[in-house]
């Protein structure tokens, strides 16, 4: 099978580097690392959410003490959210330390891979960085929100690896009644990879949004000062407004391409399962992103809605990547031991998912 | 290459930061500078004192004044013990007869021409003391240093949102502590916060000149020493924005100014 991709040394066929249960055990790691991302942004949240952001105004030192000695005791009302994120970002950086050399050990066929868990780490480390500028500098907007902007990306690769490493993902999503690695369908990937640049951008607004202190500049919802559209404008008015107005986008995109989905590949549970659970958590999004305007702010809804953000965002990547799952070699089901005449002239040695059934044969 | 690139990037920032991590607990030490501009214009005149009036009045109240919003305290047990009994916010000071309003500032905001002022040596101070701030409204000079305290066994930060002047942040994680800052430029008002806790706040308006006061409880507030002239004073209240009044006072002469704020009022000038 053709692999337009392959020849930039991203699609290398896979290989069995390493024991069944030791490859096991790294997709069961990097799912660690993803749900600890997923704390992370939880507590991320929360700083911004209960305003604490400078709450520990030195950095990297907390109040003058190594941020891993600071008193307990010391950790108090706003505090607490502020140094809790700083621990809980430095165990998220410490893992991914573990995980990108987990990936360079147990994955040397998947050049590709060891990049990413390498850029996973280097984005955790910009991450921590911009998070100490921000604090140093008083917690500027466009800091703020890139910080905002690249936990996103990062959590994005902890799952993408995540993803990777599944046994699914090795076995190209085929199975004994579907021997065929994921679909090749141009408008799918098109459908779900718009869905997915929509949704960032939408919580790079929002995100925006939240840093600029826009979050009430447009106090009542569903409407807007009364009406259907905002009746003055300024700048924290305008981006809050592109907020609403991205999350219409977003959930039109998101619905039309779950639609697709079970109309064109309502056999592919890889694709339809997660297309349902999408369309559940835009909801779930929608109401938490309404209660927070009602609520006035409230910070645990808040935090909620950025955390509901971030699956979304993953969620929809999860599809998109799925549905390139075919351009990233071909796979089907084959007699243990096969290997296929392309697989050996690549010097290929099989696939590591459901080992001794699943190869690749291009 | 490119991955080695990326790292030696990577070093930069972090080399940066480093940098940037030490300029941040420098200005953790007591004193912390802004840019400068000049109290006053050199070479212009004295005040007499001798043949100087002044201006003084009071600031009612006209309706029902909000209910000031409870703090609640729980997130730091020693602000508990430390603040007995039910704290609320300071926003809104009337008298027990609801008819006067404390905490307006009230200033010289034009009018002075080309008089100059010497520059206090002595320090303003605002203490952090029971997780509050005191004063939470108070006035001082251009060029004066600020003396911040903490006197709670707890930990504080100080963190000023001034426009005009720089913005600063400091911990004072330890009983005692103290610091000092100066303002350069003049700025009505400047906000602090403690971002530790949320309910602390206190507005301090810095000017070039020694001609503002803070309402007492009973809304009366006096500016002395006011040399013959016309002036604007301006009121100013955290919450019901600013009023303004011109006045015109001779030497010697002393003129009374009232500045009425209704609940619902925002800023008029």
């Amino acid at each position: 099978m053709a692999n337009g991709i392959g020849s930039m040394g991203f699609l290398e066929p896979y290989a069995i580097s390493h024991q069944p249960s030791a490859i096991f055990m790294l997709h069961r790691f990097s799912k660690f690392v993803a749900a600890c991302t997923v704390l992370l942004i939880l507590a991320g949240s929360l700083v911004t959410s209960h305003g604490a952001g400078l709450s520990v105004p030195d950095w990297p030192t907390s109040y003058g003490w190594n941020m891993f000695t600071f008193p307990p005791s010391m950790w108090v009302a706003n505090i607490w959210y502020e140094h809790g994120h700083r621990l809980v970002a430095s165990t998220v950086g410490f893992l991914t330390i573990i995980l990108a050399i987990w990936l360079w050990i147990a994955e040397p066929a998947r050049h590709w891979l060891q990049r990413l868990g390498v850029i996973a780490l280097a984005a955790v480390i910009a991450q921590g960085l911009l998070g100490g500028l921000t604090v140093l500098y008083l917690l500027p907007p466009a800091v703020s929100t890139a910080h905002a902007g690249l936990a996103e990306i990062f959590f994005c690769l902890t799952v993408a690896i995540a993803l990777f490493t599944s046994p699914d993902w090795k076995k190209g999503y085929a199975n004994e009644t579907s021997p065929v690695s994921g679909v090749d369908d141009a408008r799918l990937r098109r459908l779900a990879t718009g869905t997915s640049i929509a949704i960032y951008c939408q919580i790079l607004v929002g995100a925006t949004m939240r840093h600029t202190g826009a979050g009430l500049a447009i106090p009542d919802f569903p409407l807007m000062f009364g009406g259907v559209i905002p009746d003055h404008w300024n700048a924290g008015i305008a981006i809050h407004f592109a907020h609403r107005l991205g999350a219409i986008i977003v959930a039109a995109m998101a619905i039309r391409s779950a639609i697709y989905i079970w109309r064109s590949h309502t056999d592919r549970p890889e694709l339809a399962s997660p297309a349902l659970l999408l369309l559940i958590l835009i909801l779930v999004q929608v109401v938490l992103g309404a209660s927070t305007v009602v609520s006035r702010l409230q910070p645990w809804i808040n935090s909620f809605h950025v955390v509901c953000g971030a699956l979304v965002l993953t969620l929809s990547m999860i599809i998109t990547l799925r549905s390139w799952r075919y351009r990233f070699g071909d796979v089907q089901v084959r007699p243990v031991g096969q290997r296929s005449e392309q697989g050996r002239q690549a010097g290929d040695v099989g696939d590591v998912g459901q080992v001794g059934q699943i190869g690749p044969v291009a | 290459m490119r991955l080695r690139n990326a790292w030696v990037g990577v070093l930069g920032i972090a080399l940066a930061a480093s940098v940037a991590a030490c300029g941040g607990s420098q200005e953790t030490s007591n004193t912390s500078a802004a840019p400068s501009s000049p109290a006053a214009t050199p070479g212009g005149q004295k005040v007499d004192t001798a043949n100087a009036g002044s201006v003084k009045g009071k600031v009612a109240f006209d309706g029902t004044a909000p209910k000031n919003e409870a703090i609640k305290m729980n997130a730091d047990p020693v602000c508990l013990k430390e603040a007995k009994g039910p704290q609320s916010q300071e926003t809104y000071m009337v008298s027990s007869d609801g008819k006067t309003l404390g905490n307006v500032f009230v200033y010289v905001k034009d009018g002075l021409g080309s008089y100059v002022f010497d520059t206090p040596t002595e320090s303003a101070k605002i203490d952090q003391k029971e997780c509050r701030y005191h004063p939470h409204v108070f006035g001082m000079r251009v060029g004066q240093p600020l003396e911040i305290v903490n006197s709670d066994p707890t930990l504080h930060n100080i963190h000023a949102m001034p426009k005009a002047n720089q913005e600063f942040n400091n911990g004072q994680p330890i009983q005692g502590m103290k610091m000092t800052h100066t303002f350069t430029s003049q700025e009505v008002m400047v906000p602090f916060k403690c971002d530790v806790h949320g309910w602390m706040n206190a507005y301090v308006g810095v000017l070039p000149h020694p001609y503002f006061a803070v309402t007492k409880d009973d809304g009366s507030f006096e500016l002395k020493d006011l040399p013959a002239g016309t002036y604007t004073i301006e009121a100013w209240h955290e919450k019901l924005g600013t009023q303004t009044q011109s006045v015109t006072i001779a030497a010697k002469e002393s003129k009374d100014v009232n500045f009425t704020f209704k609940a619902a009022a925002t800023t008029t000038n």
